[in-house]
């Protein structure tokens, strides 16, 4: 069975075009196209200079997020049956980034407030010979914070980072942060702290809670936010 | 253990006060709306409960706290929004002069009572 599927999709293309424009195009689809991005694909096929980001099809790599009817997600995880058909899809790319061409985005800012926080273990002491241990309990408070696939779904749908993406470092990158402040194995807990300790690097978050609204992998930036405050507080009074 | 110098080091306090002023205002509109209503009728019952000495205290503590609360508000504002260091900075400056000027203001009305 095919049916037809509406789209209403931002096109930008710099070297072309004077302004942004939304353009209109419809395409046919089987019943195997189970995801927007399968569908994006035809989209493609029908007019190859749409421009978008994708790769594992499987939400695992975090290339293809995008703005979907006004709320960021992933295409290949957004089955195509929950989107309304009674009008069509608005596809725009992820809000507050600068746009290199159509759906796709430049990630710099982002992945440099990521890098802000040293995403990597610190630990000076010599490595054992085989792997540094943790106990099956300390290992259980890194569940739901590992798992981040840095779409920046979440980071892009903060106002607080709409406003400061230079200073402010963002659900994502706070959510990696406490990743490595909640390690046990880190030995770099006290630096990491004092580096977030700032109005703006940390405590631009209001709790708004957008992040959490739309994080494709169910992750809590929130609560890892409001954690990582509650360790201040602890370890200043 | 090491410290690295970074971060500007008053984030978590602004943030701190704040939910303590917080609480403390919300516990004296409790207290107020409790003492308010017993408090004999009229005119001079207020005036009797708003010059008693720990009401007074309590006052003075209540502005206190919702000028400061107020500040790290104001600011927050400022600093979401308005990207000019010398704007910023006299935003700031009026902002905190208003809030001083406001807090001494509510006190001698307070406590003239
Ligand atoms: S926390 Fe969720 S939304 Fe944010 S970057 Fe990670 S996977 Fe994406
Ligand atoms: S909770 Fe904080 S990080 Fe998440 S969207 Fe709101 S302001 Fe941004
Ligand atoms: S294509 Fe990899 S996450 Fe969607």
């Amino acid at each position: 069975m095919t049916r037809n599927i509406q789209f209403k999709i931002y096109r930008y293309d710099p070297d072309k075009d004077a302004k942004p424009y939304m353009q209109d195009i419809s395409v046919e689809i089987d019943a195997t196209d189970r995801k927007l991005l399968d569908v994006m694909v035809k989209l493609k096929a029908k007019d190859d200079s749409i421009a978008f980001r994708r790769s594992c099809r499987e939400g695992v790599c975090g290339s293809d997020a995008l703005n979907i009817n006004g709320k960021n997600g992933l295409a290949c995880l957004t089955a195509i049956d929950d989107l309304p058909t009674d009008k069509p899809i608005v596809l725009r790319p992820l809000p507050g980034l600068p746009v290199i061409r159509d759906l796709i985005v430049d990630m710099t800012q982002f992945f440099k407030q990521y890098h802000s926080i040293k995403p990597y273990l610190i630990n000076n002491d010599p490595p054992p010979e085989r792997e540094r241990l943790q106990s099956p309990e300390d290992r259980e408070e890194l569940n739901g914070l590992y798992e981040c696939i840095l779409c920046a779904c979440c980071s892009t749908s903060c106002p607080s980072f709409w406003w400061n993406p230079d200073k402010f470092v963002g659900p994502a990158g706070l959510l990696a942060a406490y990743r490595f402040i909640a390690d046990t194995r880190d030995q770099a807990t006290s630096e990491r702290l004092d580096d977030l300790d700032d109005p703006y690097r940390l405590f631009r978050c209001h709790t708004i809670m957008n992040c959490v609204d739309v994080c494709p992998k169910g992750l809590n930036p929130t609560k890892a936010i409001g954690k990582i405050k509650d360790m201040m507080v602890k370890r200043a009074i | 253990m090491n410290r690295i110098v970074v971060g500007a080091h008053y984030g978590l306090k602004d943030w701190l006060v704040q939910r303590v002023t917080a609480v403390v205002m919300a516990l004296y509109t409790l207290l107020m709306i409790v003492a308010v209503p017993t408090a004999a009728g009229g005119y001079d019952g207020w005036r009797a409960l708003m010059s008693h000495g720990l009401i007074r205290f309590a006052s003075f503590v209540f502005i206190v706290c919702l000028c400061y609360h107020a500040w790290v508000g104001v600011r927050d504002i400022w600093m979401d929004y308005v990207k000019p260091t010398a704007v910023r900075l006299i935003l700031h400056a009026l902002t905190l002069l208003a809030l001083v000027g406001y807090a001494g203001w509510a006190t001698q009305i307070i406590w003239r009572l």
